[in-house]
């Protein structure tokens, strides 16, 4: 416990650790942890506004959502009032044509049984005239009685 | 303990001798052999054994944060980075509350007596006959492994501070300054500056002195304790070593936060104008 050399020596010891620490060890640790605080406070700050950012765009997103939801419904309901009204006018034409074919039957119909009434009525005539000159052996005139075969005929 | 079963006395002694080099007045340069030997030798003479530990322990701070610091990232940090990082934003923080002037070595030296101190403490930590038995075995008789056990290296860092708090108190105030500073508190009265004067170099010299004999103080202390500890049968001593060197752990820390704290505080006061 003598007091000695060594007092001197640790003073010197203790002059070169201090000169040592401030050249070499003090700077490089304080750079590297200033650097990470601001590293780290710049990206708190970018966290938090891409927060903010994000916030935004699910508003927008929800927005645009609700918006192409009601789009959609109008949409559907047009094309469901289209649709009912193309059934509605397939079911109209339908109808039309098949009355339109239908009259045209009847009137063909009509038409053959006129053609077949006058065909029978010329035979008619015809055999009329021919059984009656029979009976009468060629006495009839045939001009002078063919107008009233005739009118015979269109009675019949 | 080495040898022929000494006496208690004896091997107290033994442990709280320093190993000594010096010039004795009948052997010349040598290394003393006896605590008398080693009395003998007088101020000429130098602790081979604290001065030997006291440079191996800076030298490990200065490496290790020097390693540190060389590969600090400044992205995620490693475990050994963290725990640097630690430290040195401890040392850090309390200089910046307690240093307000600008001066950008205040924190260094804060940091280079904290670590340093806490390295020197932290050899208490070392089972007391592990180290000096080795030694023994190599032929050195002395070997005291704690530098803080020594007033020599206590007293060398005390003085250390010593000199840095009169050169900023001068390079502040200028030497005027510090001269009106020391005659005119604490009472501004010319009648009084002689009374002034020695009470302010009263309180300048014991700001020192009270800072080394403390460290030495609870240091040399705790390695007593743990001497006489070790005078009680193997199979008792682990009862007293283990909780005593738990507590140490809390000395250690905190005799080396103490010291560097108050340097912090006599430099701030160097930097203080009144």
């Amino acid at each position: 416990m003598n007091i000695n050399l060594t007092l001197i020596g640790q003073m010197i010891a203790f002059a070169i650790f201090v000169w040592f620490c401030t050249k070499y060890v003090w700077p490089p640790i304080s750079n590297a942890l200033h650097e990470r605080q601001k590293k780290i406070a710049d990206g708190l700050d970018a966290a938090s506004r891409a927060n903010r950012d994000l916030e935004l765009a699910q508003e927008r997103a929800d927005e645009t959502l609700r918006e192409s939801k009601g789009q959609a419904a109008e949409i559907l309901e047009q094309a469901h009032k289209r649709s009912n009204q193309m059934i509605e006018e397939a079911r109209d034409t339908a109808r039309q044509e098949g009355e339109r074919m239908i009259a045209n039957a009847q009137s063909e119909i009509e038409q053959e049984i006129n053609r077949a009434k006058e065909e029978l009525r010329a035979q008619v005539a015809r055999l009329a005239i021919e059984g009656a000159e029979r009976i009468l052996e060629s006495s009839i005139d045939e001009k002078k009685h063919r107008e009233l075969v005739d009118k015979l005929a269109t009675e019949l | 303990m080495a040898g022929n079963n000494p006496t208690s006395a004896e091997y107290i002694q033994h442990h709280l001798q320093n190993l000594t080099f010096g010039y004795h007045p009948e052997n010349g340069w040598s290394i003393a052999h006896s605590a008398t030997d080693a009395v003998e030798m007088g101020f000429w003479a130098i602790h081979l054994d604290t001065m030997g530990w006291s440079l191996a322990m800076g030298t490990l701070f200065i490496w290790l944060f020097r390693k540190v610091g060389k590969k600090a990232t400044t992205g995620v940090p490693g475990k050994l980075q963290n725990a640097i990082e630690m430290v040195f934003e401890f040392v850090e923080g309390t200089v910046r509350d307690a240093f307000h002037a600008k001066n950008y070595l205040v924190a260094p030296i804060a940091l280079t007596l904290f670590v340093w101190i806490f390295l020197m403490n932290t050899l208490k930590l070392v089972p007391i006959d592990l180290l000096p038995g080795v030694f023994a075995e190599l032929g050195v008789d002395y070997m005291k492994i704690v530098p803080t056990t020594d007033p020599n290296a206590t007293m060398g860092m005390a003085l250390g501070v010593f000199f840095l708090i009169i050169f900023y108190s001068i390079k502040v105030k200028g030497i005027g300054g510090f001269a009106k500073e020391l005659s005119f508190t604490p009472f501004n009265h010319w009648l009084l500056i002689p009374f002034n004067l020695v009470m302010e170099i009263i309180s300048l010299l014991v700001k020192p002195l009270s800072l080394g004999l403390r460290l030495f103080g609870n240091m040399f202390a705790g390695e007593v304790i743990f001497i006489l500890i070790a005078l009680l049968p193997f199979w008792i001593s682990w009862t007293l070593n283990v909780p005593w060197a738990i507590f140490h752990i809390l000395i250690i820390t905190l005799q080396a936060f103490i010291f560097t704290v108050l340097t912090v505080v006599y430099l701030q006061g160097a930097h203080d104008k009144h």
